[in-house]
């Protein structure tokens, strides 16, 4: 069971209080009525799904209940960085 | 018939726990609101309730019978047994925020004595140490296969709070983890 | 009386109570702090199972958990029988009552031995290759003989009553082991005031100074100090002491999992106490100090009773003070085993002879040994062994070729070097890496936050390990961030045993007949000579073909000389042959203490509505709705479902019936943006809707297709009173908070799960009004002031309602949400007043009739997550005006808008008595040859009373403009003849609404 920092928290929580949400980084078209099938399919549904660091969203279901955005590298399984939502994607230092 | 007065039954009547390490037993019924305010509205909504919101998420604020706890960074729970009517005192206040009440949505469960932090660790995955988990904090959490509302009343004492349909389960898990004598 | 093998005066059992035992039904008298198997050996028993494939005869390989031979089943009552138990880890306790497994009809006579002389036939692999064919024989034949055959011991086959206990904790430092190493180490981390939790396996810390005589630290007896220092260590209030707790599995972040046995040692059954605790423990830092496992030697007939490892023919003598025979041989590859040969000749017991395969080995114990006057054969192997049920003599020959001699022995103990346990280490991802010099793997790279020290590092002096180790403790607590508390001192070894040596895989000029490798599994060394003949190039595949190291015990005295095997035979060089997985459990673990609380009525919460327990005293059967139960239908004395439902269905629609429907999920959207949220989730419009008005929503994913649907009430211009499905309550809740948090972050409300707060029931049916006037206050529910689908906040019977008018019924209807304790008491006076007018109540199988009946789809049901609003016939619910909802866009993808989609539609069979089956297949065709094109499927099928025939709702392709098309359900043993028809079967204009 891994341990994740909620970053409205401040704390590292067990895994079990959240729940994965997905790919981050993703904006839903505010003309979303006008984008062509191939934009709405890019949008929905393509993803990255690489080997090595995601940018990723989860939200802390069984504690304050917020969505936030995290770097996790999914070949060591080791979050790097988790930061709330709206802000932009980190720059990863040495430490990634 | 209209003036009769439907009798209210809870959901816990009659349950209780006593051993010499730890008892587990009902809290009384209460009254409750789930409170959401942006940051820019919690003077107001402190002054309405006469209540100042704790604003750091994980702490509570406890006066004579009312505690608020602070969920999320825009949630408080508010519990109350002195069977106030919460959400009536907000009922002028203009700046935006919600009050709903939640005062029958949870079954509150003290769980008290020497082996009260050993008998929920047993299902909550959380460090309950006393200096990691000083008097007054809260979090929503788990326990076994349920959500709970945590907060820590005295350094020996709990408050449980979860939802009424699943107060049987936690209930009986707390039975159940309370028969380990093991501090 | 003592027990003829128990040596006066050895051992640290003193004059400890005497503990009777049986053992197959023979009774024996052993000592308080014996193992079974300590007691077992000093009466002389050696023979104590038969093995997993060739039914050999076997007794007790070592001392400890490492035993893969020694398993036995330990009866306490007809449900506490629990199999493949060590009988080296097992501790005596009055009244034990142990039995040999995998024999029949006796451990000494077992009709299964055939096996092993037609051990010809079952080699490596022998499985895959033997049962292919005939392909259905597996099933008949193989398969059964192979389950009645394979297996150890026999699993109870009552419901377990031991309850266990499970344990979340955390620490700064976690030390994994209570040798030297673990408890110098959890000493140096205590004084610093740091979490500090140390484990050990056995009853009592020690490690492998339980066999030792000659280890002195800070000038006290190696045992006393290590008894010492844990006391110590639990008289502090930052330490926690566990023994007779294996830490099994390490898992991320440094949580190790651990198993607490609490009673298995004591006579019981002690109710009040938990057979087993599973600790699931978060260490800031972990020690691991978990020693290091001595291997036997690999020769022919090796798996006699009475060959043991030599480390446990020493344990038994000088922890014991039991001697494991009168006349031992020893046979080894390393100084070690001259510890035992010494001990045991100072005891008084004969040593037949030293085999040694080592040339010329030198040191101060090959010299004490002989100086003792024992025989010391070097250059030697032995090449077999003879006896039957015990071992008779030792077959001796000098390793370069030469003449065998049989020297006579009733015991022997060999030793093959000492393999550093490092699975904990492995287990944590840390990687190996192989150390040439010594033959053996060693910690490499370390991947979380832990450190190795003492055996399992490598580290072999005493002096360096108690260095080693108390700088391991310090810097841990260190690095959790402990500040406080000195440096502790580091203990001083004062004398110490050391040894050099050891060898892996089979010594050279040894026949490789049945050598055994991996004694659990009956892997021989010609077993994995024939994997790589065959192909088997990877240690991985080698594995899996021969079984080396698979079974319970982990390969702990076999992997290294498996692979050893492997790698000369290859020609390689060891560590490019490969290590396999040290997997979790280190032991094997119960499923008790996995499950811990989670079993009976812990498994799964049950959720209960408000008015559960009325329902249950009127004799509601009940159906689980995922966590929920919910009342199914109300049968009266002599009705079966059928005519329960029938009757319900009637009298709703003649008069009333009352339904608890708190289930479904509620959820209370708050704020001035409150309506322009509800726009964004749900297809309707809601800007317009008026406070007191209610509107069916349907809730869609951003690709269009249907995710939920419900009513909502809106309560004021601020506030709705939003109702999801039952099931769909979470994620709807999730799904809304998801958007709010994330896409629309700028409106200004807020969402709370109200689905507990409020008690639902539902009063539908011509005579629901008057039903429910005489208890309603403040409301004014005449069908002008309260219309269909409109909401009110009052009173009833004296408590809060949000009083909905709403039906899923097609009848006049009203649902009374009221604050869930009083549940149960407006319930009852609901009822009471509907039994003034013939009402019933009714249950979910009824409200799925009556709702089928006027067309209402139920998500999940009636649609799969592929179903559009147009589909399902609901176009008209999707607010054109729109510029903006979640759904709108995907709604419109090609394959969504293309005509011949399936659609929901009515069937009505040509037999109006057959109910078809949900799930069924629809084809155009019946004659079509298979496999036939199928159009669709049936969702919903019930018999209608009210209507006199069978209903059903399917989704068909181009449903709509099949309507009055006959189409065919074929089933299994009849083809149904149906016609489509629309969705409402029932009163199809909507009259009754307000009738």
């Amino acid at each position: 069971m891994l341990l994740i920092r909620c970053p409205y928290c401040e704390k590292d929580l067990p895994e079990v209080e959240f729940r994965h949400a997905g790919e981050a980084h993703l904006v839903r078209p505010s003309n979303i009525t006008e984008i062509s099938d191939e934009e709405f399919e890019a949008y929905f549904f393509l993803r990255q799904n690489p080997k090595g660091i995601v940018f990723e969203r989860w939200r802390h279901v069984h504690g304050c209940g917020r969505f936030f955005n995290a770097a996790r590298d999914t070949v060591s399984d080791k979050f790097l960085t988790t930061y709330k939502a709206g802000e932009p994607k980190p720059a990863l230092g040495e430490s990634a | 018939m209209a003036d009769q007065i439907a009798l209210r039954r809870t959901a816990l009547d009659g349950r209780s726990v006593k051993r010499p390490w730890v008892s587990v037993t009902p809290a009384a019924p209460a009254s409750r609101l789930v409170l959401r305010v942006p940051a820019e509205n919690v003077a107001a909504v402190s002054a309405a309730l006469g209540t100042e919101l704790p604003t750091k998420v994980r702490t509570s604020a406890t006066s004579g019978t009312r505690s608020v706890l602070c969920i999320g960074p825009d949630e408080w729970l508010v519990i109350d047994a002195d069977g106030v009517d919460l959400a009536g005192a907000l009922k002028g206040v203009e700046a935006f925020h919600s009050a709903v009440d939640v005062s029958h949505r949870n079954v509150g469960i003290i769980v008290s004595g020497e082996g009260a932090e050993a008998t929920i660790s047993a299902g909550c995955p959380q460090d309950l140490y006393l200096p990691e988990f000083p008097v007054g904090t809260c979090c929503r959490t788990i326990l076994g296969k349920s959500e709970i509302v945590l907060l820590r009343t005295g350094e020996r004492e709990f408050r449980v709070e979860c939802w009424r349909s699943f107060s049987d389960y936690v209930f009986t898990f707390l039975e159940e983890a309370s028969r380990d004598p093991l501090i | 009386m003592t027990a003829p093998f128990r040596i006066a005066g050895k051992g640290r059992l003193g004059s400890a109570a005497v503990a009777r035992f049986t053992f197959d039904g023979k009774s024996y008298a052993g000592l308080q702090g014996d193992t079974l198997a300590s007691a077992l050996l000093a009466n002389g028993v050696h023979l104590v199972g038969r093995s997993f494939k060739y039914h050999r005869p076997r007794g007790f390989l070592s001392a400890g958990v490492e035993e893969p031979n020694a398993l036995v089943g330990i009866e306490r009552d007809a449900a506490r029988k629990t199999p493949n138990i060590r009988a080296t880890v097992q501790e005596l306790y009055d009244g034990l009552q142990a039995v040999s497994q995998n024999r029949w009809p006796s451990l000494s006579f077992d009709i299964g031995a055939v096996n092993n002389l037609g051990s010809p036939f079952f080699s490596a692999g022998f499985y895959y290759k033997t049962f292919m064919w005939p392909k259905a024989a597996w099933k008949h034949l193989y398969e059964p003989f192979i389950r009645s055959a394979a297996g150890l011991g026999v699993a109870p086959d009552k419901a377990d009553p031991d309850h266990y206990a499970a344990r979340y904790e955390h620490c700064d430092v976690l030390v994994i082991g209570g040798g030297v190493a673990g408890l110098a180490a959890a000493l140096s981390a205590a004084e610093t005031g740091a979490r500090v939790i140390i484990v050990d396996e056995q009853a009592t810390v020690g490690g492998t100074l339980k066999a030792e005589t000659g280890t002195k630290i800070d000038g006290k007896d190696g045992w006393a100090w290590a008894q010492d220092v844990a006391n110590r260590l639990a008289a502090m209030d930052n330490v926690r002491v566990l023994t007779r707790t294996t830490a099994f599995g390490y898992h991320a972040q440094n949580m190790v999992a651990l198993v607490e046995r609490v009673t298995e040692h004591l006579p019981g059954p002690l109710p009040e106490l938990p057979r087993e605790r599973l600790w699931q423990v978060r260490a800031k830092q972990v020690v691991l100090a978990t020693g290091s496992i001595e291997r036997h030697m690999v020769f022919p007939d090796n798996d006699r009773p009475g060959i043991m490892l030599a480390s446990a023919g020493r344990t038994y003598l000088n922890h014991y003070g039991v001697a494991v025979g009168r006349n031992v041989g020893i046979y080894t590859s390393n100084d070690s085993a001259y510890y035992a040969a010494v001990d045991l000749k100072k005891a008084g017991v004969n040593v037949a002879a030293i085999i040694d395969v080592r040339d010329n080995p030198q040191s101060a114990i090959i010299d004490e040994a002989r100086s003792l006057g024992i025989t010391i054969k070097t250059g030697h192997v032995v090449a077999g062994s003879t006896g039957r049920l015990r071992i008779t003599g030792m077959i001796v020959k000098p390793k370069a070729g030469g003449p065998t001699q049989t020297i006579g022995v009733d015991a022997l103990l060999t030793s093959a070097g000492w393999t550093p346990s490092v699975h904990m280490f492995s287990q944590s991802r840390g990687k190996l890496a192989y150390d040439e010099a010594t033959q053996r793997f060693l910690p490499g790279t370390y991947v979380q936050a832990c450190a190795s020290v003492g055996a399992c590092n490598g580290t072999d002096d005493l002096a360096a390990v108690l260095a080693e180790a108390s700088s391991a403790g310090l810097s841990a607590a260190r690095a959790a961030g402990v500040e406080g508390g000195a440096a502790a001192a580091t203990p001083q070894a004062s004398a110490s045993e050391s040894w050099t040596g050891g060898m892996l895989g089979v010594p050279q000029g040894v026949e490789d007949k049945k050598a055994f490798v991996d004694f659990q599994n009956d892997v021989t060394a010609k077993d994995i000579a024939q994997a790589v003949r065959e192909g088997m190039h990877s240690i991985e595949h080698v594995k899996r073909f021969t079984t080396n190291g698979m079974a319970t015990d982990q390969g702990k005295t076999s992997n290294m000389h498996g692979l050893a095997i492997a790698a000369e035979l290859l020609g390689k060089p060891l560590p490019q042959v490969g290590l396999t997985t040290f997997r979790q459990p280190y032991t094997p673990v119960t499923f008790g203490a996995i499950a811990g609380h989670a079993r009976g009525k812990l498994f799964d919460p049950t959720r209960r509505t408000a008015m559960h327990s009325w329902a249950e005293e009127h004799g509601a059967v009940f159906e689980d709705v995922g966590q929920w139960k919910r009342a199914w239908y109300f049968p009266k004395a002599g009705e079966d479902m059928h005519a329960a439902v029938n009757r319900e269905c009637q009298t709703v629609r003649k008069t009333a019936g009352i339904f608890d429907a708190s289930t479904l999920g509620k959820i209370e959207v708050v704020g001035p943006d409150a309506a322009a949220f509800m726009e964004l989730l749900y297809t309707n419009p809601w800007q317009k809707l008026e406070p007191g008005r209610c509107r069916y929503g349907i809730m869609l994913r951003e690709d269009g297709f249907i995710y939920d649907d419900g009513v909502v009430g809106r309560l004021s211009q601020d506030r709705f009173h939003v109702t999801t499905t039952t099931g769909g309550a979470a994620r709807v809740l999730h799904h809304m908070e998801d958007y709010l948090q994330t896409e629309f972050p700028h409106l200004n409300v807020y969402l709370t799960s109200i689905s507990e707060q409020w008690a639902v029931i539902a009063v539908q049916g011509p005579k629901s009004r008057d039903i429910i006037a005489p208890l309603v206050e403040g409301i004014d529910i005449s069908d002008e002031a309260m219309p269909h689908m409109s909401v009110r906040e009052g009173k009833i019977c004296g408590v809060p309602t949000r009083l909905f008018r709403m039906s899923f019924t097609g009848e006049r209807g009203f649902e009374i949400n009221v604050p869930a304790d009083y549940g149960r008491a407006v319930w009852e006076a609901v009822w009471a007043e509907g039994q003034k007018h013939g009402a019933c109540a009714y249950g979910t199988e009824t409200m799925h009739v009556l709702r089928a009946e006027k067309g209402y789809i139920i998500v999940g049901q009636d649609t799969d997550g592929t179903v559009t609003p147009d589909d399902a016939a609901l176009s008209w619910a999707v607010g054109k005006a729109k510029k903006d909802f979640v759904g709108i866009r995907g709604m419109k993808r090609p394959d969504l808008v293309r005509p011949g989609r399936k659609q929901l539609v009515g069937l009505k069979t040509k037999n109006p008595s057959i109910v078809l089956e949900e799930g069924a297949q629809i084809v155009a065709d019946p004659n079509q040859p298979v496999p036939m094109k199928m159009v669709g499927h049936v969702t919903s099928a019930y018999w209608s009373a009210n209507c006199g025939h069978s209903i059903a709702l399917a989704l068909v392709e181009g449903g709509r403009d099949r309507i009055g098309q006959t189409l065919y359900v074929p089933m299994p043993d009849k083809t149904i003849e149906v016609e489509v028809t629309g969705t409402i079967f029932f009163d199809e204009k909507g009259e009754r609404l307000n009738g």
